[in-house]
């Protein structure tokens, strides 16, 4: 149950956009139409799901305050949490130069529309995000993190198809000329922003 | 490379180039620090510095980084100045330390700092690499500011935690509007920038 309830919460309560504001340059840039939005956010949620368990046990075991008392007890004194940054990343680098490597491979349409936007995933700041809220929150477990990982990806994935089809309508209307482009697309990510603050404070 | 107009570089990136209103860069990590001066006012500080000062370093050994290995190269000197700020930040102030929570790793991963270094710092000396990267930071920092200030005045009352609205206004009736704490209202906010900008400067505007 309680695996539901923070799939669920990290979906629409916690989502990445709306909540934190995380992943807001790819967001913003290629919600352009729902295809290729689609596309990114299916590439988030997998590197996400990937990096997130990796990177969880690489902190229990390796970087948190005493975690390497498992060498022994010598070494429980020992805090490399400060290189957390740096390993986190590592691990996202690598995962995504995969992801990359294996769209071109079996998805060239795809991965000629995403462009620059793929490697640009590396520097997602939702991806690393999760990575540093999974660290700051605790959770218990590789379970929790996983569904943590699945549940914001998700998140992720169904605000960046809504932008997009907003925005594939919104073509069509007329927007003062300042206002053209981004300045629109931003007020709108804010209204959609509050119309999922209706989310907070659900409890499963 | 003896022409290279420093003005030009120092200025450009605060107005007419800013990274955040024209370019769409770094908007990722920190409108969420916009809820109080203080916060906005720090991460800005960090912005800067990171951004300088890993411009300036991948600058100086710009002819050495093979090509194909490059985005990691720059990773990894932009985490090193990141993780130095975090530590500083966690020595000598921890509570706004806790309160920008996971912001300050999130510097990493900010559009501008990567953007800057592909763009300019790997094309460039080490001097001006630098004020790009200063300049760059301060014009994100600027936008911070301003959206921080307009929102701690109108959601709280206060600038810096100091009361600006007066006691009596509140007595008169008048309330803090609430919507100004929540998210979304810095990206409301920061379309409005976008519209005040675009209106004076009419060549930015779109089609």
């Amino acid at each position: 149950m309680e695996y539901l309830s923070l799939f669920v919460k990290s979906i629409f309560v916690d989502n990445m956009i709306f909540a934190f504001f995380l992943g807001m340059c790819s967001y913003l840039a290629v919600s352009k139409n729902v295809k290729t939005a689609s596309g990114l956010g299916v590439a988030v949620i997998f590197v996400l799901l990937v990096t997130l368990p990796i990177n969880y046990l690489l902190n229990k075991y390796i970087l948190q305050p005493g975690a390497l008392v498992w060498l022994g007890d010598e070494y429980a004194g020992i805090d490399l949490s400060f290189l957390s940054f740096i390993v986190f990343i590592a691990v996202i680098a690598a995962i995504v130069q995969i992801v990359e490597m294996f769209v071109e491979k079996f998805a060239p349409a795809l991965y000629s529309s995403l462009g620059i936007f793929l490697p640009l995933i590396a520097v997602n700041c939702a991806i690393l995000g999760g990575s540093l809220f999974m660290q700051e929150r605790g959770y218990a477990n590789v379970g929790e993190a996983t569904v943590f990982a699945l549940g914001s990806g998700i998140g992720w994935f169904l605000a960046i198809v809504a932008l997009a089809a907003i925005r594939e309508k919104m073509a069509y209307s007329h927007v003062p000329a300042p206002l053209k482009g981004l300045g629109i697309t931003f007020i709108t990510v804010g209204l959609m922003g509050i119309a999922f603050m209706t989310f907070m404070g659900i409890q499963l | 490379m003896k022409d290279v107009n420093l003005k030009e570089v120092l200025l450009q990136p605060i107005f007419k180039g800013n990274p955040i209103s024209v370019l769409v860069l770094g908007i990722c990590s920190s409108l969420a620090v916009t809820v109080q001066l203080k916060g906005a006012l720090v991460m800005a500080l960090s912005v800067i510095i990171v951004t300088g000062l890993s411009s300036f370093v991948v600058s100086l050994i710009r002819n050495s980084i093979p090509n194909r290995i490059r985005i990691i190269v720059q990773l990894v000197v932009v985490a090193l100045m990141v993780i130095l700020v975090d530590q500083i930040l966690k020595a000598y102030a921890y509570s706004i330390s806790k309160t920008l929570s996971v912001y300050i790793g999130l510097i990493i991963t900010n559009c501008i700092v990567m953007g800057r270094i592909e763009a300019y710092a790997l094309g460039n000396k080490p001097i001006p690499s630098l004020l790009d990267g200063l300049a760059n930071g301060a014009g994100y920092g600027l936008i911070l500011v301003v959206l921080a200030f307009f929102r701690e005045i109108l959601g709280s009352g206060t600038l810096l935690g100091f009361r600006i609205i007066p006691q009596s206004f509140y007595d008169a009736g008048y309330m803090n509007n609430g919507l100004m704490i929540l998210p979304p209202m810095a990206l409301i906010l920061l379309g409005c920038i976008i519209w005040i900008q675009r209106s004076i400067q009419k060549d930015l505007q779109e089609k």
